[in-house]
């Protein structure tokens, strides 16, 4: 609301602003410390492996050439500012690059399941009733089972999919085969966790499309005679975006860590591409002697999971006052 | 009171239907077959194996078939895998262990976790709080794969009474449900300190202030019981979550659990197997929900009305 006052000095007229929802949430997530530095933290990782691991690789620093003369070496040395590998391989490049594939999978997946999510939960909350119902028990029924199994499922029924695609780039398209098969194994990842993750989104959005569904301004809207998609696109859906941008952040997080449990089993991504899990995995087998080479991908692993909560938190009390516990 | 009983025994009934039927024909959807690996296979061993565990058959027969071998035979099968085992003895076998580790480490998750999330709303947006919430951060955060190698190395390793991986002694069960307890304790400590917060900002948490109830009192008896409900809600899923068995964990410390079943079934596409444990999996998670709604129930008077 603007509002016009009389300025005491000079008698001129002074528009105040008023804050937007927007605004507001920011002034309070800057108050809140921990996650003003949680947010610092996110944007120093992807910085560092979507601009300056591409930078670094570009200038001729390698995270796949191999120096057998130089394993182990020590952190701050000539050998690059992380030490080496176990295959003499620049530990730095490595953890950035197995950083931009974690990271790739986590945000890929994060979007796939907000679109989902919205579009199922949405749909479900605003037309509700029975056929509301069982859209929703057959997320019940999805997310009664074992995290394990459905991600492998999918994970299963997508690759031999992505691989023919794959095969189509390389040989019809003339794509360079390091650069296809480096992110092809990463699709079917992608998709399985995914596939696992928009469930609780759906659950998410529905609840709110629901109660926004009850309120008087979408009923406003409906005796304007509006049609469906207009009242869930331009009413329901800006009014869900807290809970949901809050969900997304949180999200994320969750994500890195499905994947780095995979590929620490071997269910993720493969050798010889890298990502924070398989660097964990490759340096618990190295941890009796050296150590570098699993504290290194674990911390920045576990700081990046650090970052993204704090920020996911602070956002949650930032947008939402009323959940907020003060 | 029964009939809230019935309702969601029937409602968990309903779901574990759609689980097993989803399950099998997800899993039935997967490229290739049980058999891909089995060295030299021939077309006519491979059609005999197929034959021996019915999967010539369509697939609407199977799935009837498999449903009727479990209604009137209570049998689950054999597991196509691991030749000449039945599935009901691989989960007889594991599940012990699982539920062992499992239970060990809830307990010591629900006594570290609660405590600490009661701690941080005593003391909120004070050192403590952020103290107990940077610490649950990091049992979510620093996650079992990192944890279980550096407690190998620095506990197992140093001290002879406890192996570094295995399921021989007794006290091997130790440091896999250390490992397994801190994602528990994280999440219950963050749930429990949420619904602390929102308990002592009712209005009856003042009241009991202004007659001159003593803070200690006015928790125990007054604020506790509604505090913990939201970790009872996340405790029944989770129970049935943990007592099942967690793969990373197993394989670190190579513990005989169920969750290498769950992962090697789907991989080697041992169907019987998968639907075995799917099955098993899902009844347990219907009890331990119906257990916490229970529970619930007991705890929040409001919730016996209606």
């Amino acid at each position: 609301m603007n509002t016009s006052v009389q300025s005491p000095q000079n008698g001129v007229k002074v528009i105040e602003k008023g804050t937007s929802l927007w605004a507001d949430a920011f002034v309070r997530l800057k108050k809140n410390r921990l996650s003003m530095l949680g947010g610092i933290i996110v944007i120093a990782i992807l910085f560092a492996c979507f601009i300056l691991g591409p930078v670094l690789g570009w200038l001729g620093f390698s995270a796949t050439e191999q120096d057998l003369t130089n394993r182990f070496a020590n952190p701050l040395s000539d050998n690059g500012l992380f030490g080496t590998d176990q295959l003499g391989r620049d530990l730095l490049m490595r953890v950035l690059e197995g950083g931009q594939i974690s990271l790739l999978v986590a945000i890929m997946a994060t979007v796939m399941t907000v679109t989902i999510g919205i579009i199922y939960g949405g749909i479900a909350g605003y037309i509700g009733g029975r056929l509301g119902n069982v859209m929703m028990r057959i997320v019940d029924g999805l997310l009664a089972m074992p995290f394990l199994i459905i991600v492998i499922l999918f994970r299963e029924l997508i690759s031999g999919h992505v691989d023919e695609m794959a095969r189509f780039l390389i040989d019809s398209w003339g794509w360079s085969t390091d650069l296809v098969l480096r992110y092809s194994n990463l699709v079917p990842l992608t998709f399985a966790i995914a596939g696992f993750g928009w469930l609780t989104m759906g659950r998410i959005v529905r609840t709110a499309a629901a109660s926004l569904t009850k309120q008087e301004f979408v009923e406003a809207a409906r005796s304007l005679g509006l049609s469906h998609a207009r009242i869930l696109f331009r009413h329901i859906l800006p009014n869900m975006l807290g809970p949901v941008i809050i969900y997304a952040t949180l999200t994320i997080p969750s994500f890195i860590l499905y994947e780095a449990t995979l590929s620490f089993i071997g269910l993720g991504i493969e050798p010889p591409n890298s990502s924070w899990g398989t660097l964990i995995k490759e340096g618990a087998n190295y941890l009796e002697t050296e150590t570098t080479v699993l504290l290194i991908p674990a911390v920045l692993f576990s700081l990046t999971l650090f970052a993204f909560n704090f920020l996911g938190d602070g956002l949650r009390d930032a947008l939402d006052p009323k959940a907020s516990k003060d | 009171m029964l009939r809230t009983i019935l309702s969601r025994l029937l409602q968990t009934v309903v779901v574990v239907f759609l689980l097993v039927t989803f399950t099998f024909f997800a899993i039935h959807a997967m490229p290739g077959d049980p058999f891909a690996d089995a060295k030299a296979t021939s077309p006519e061993e491979k059609a005999a194996l197929e034959a021996y565990y019915g999967l010539d058959k369509p697939l609407p027969v199977q799935y009837f078939n498999w449903w009727k071998n479990v209604i009137s035979n209570n049998d689950f099968g054999d597991s196509i895998a691991m030749k000449g085992r039945k599935v009901s003895t691989l989960i007889s076998e594991s599940f012990p262990v699982s539920l062992k580790l499992g239970l060990l480490s809830l307990v010591m998750g629900i006594s570290l976790g609660i405590p600490l999330g009661i701690i941080a709303a005593l003391y909120h947006n004070q050192m403590l709080d952020y103290l107990a919430m940077i610490i649950a951060m990091a049992g979510i955060c620093v996650v079992a794969f990192v944890l279980g190698p550096i407690f190998q190395i620095n506990i197992a390793k140093p001290l002879t009474s406890l192996n570094v991986a295995g399921w021989d002694r007794p006290a091997d069960i130790i440091l896999p449900a250390i490992t397994l307890c801190f994602g528990v304790a994280a999440y219950l400590a963050r749930l429990t300190r949420g619904g602390m917060l929102d308990v002592l900002s009712q209005d009856y948490i003042r009241s009991a202030r202004a007659k001159g109830v003593p803070p200690l009192k006015i928790i125990t008896r007054h604020a506790l019981r509604p505090a913990l409900m939201p970790a009872v809600t996340f405790l029944g899923p989770a129970f049935a979550a943990i007592i099942t068995g967690s793969f990373v964990v197993e394989n670190i410390f190579l513990v005989p659990g169920m969750g290498q079943h769950f992962v090697l079934g789907v991989t080697s596409k041992d169907y019987n197997l998968v639907l075995g444990l799917v099955l098993f999996y899902g009844i347990l998670m219907g009890i331990a929900n119906l257990l916490s709604d229970l529970v619930l129930i007991f705890m929040d008077p409001k919730l016996r009305t209606s």
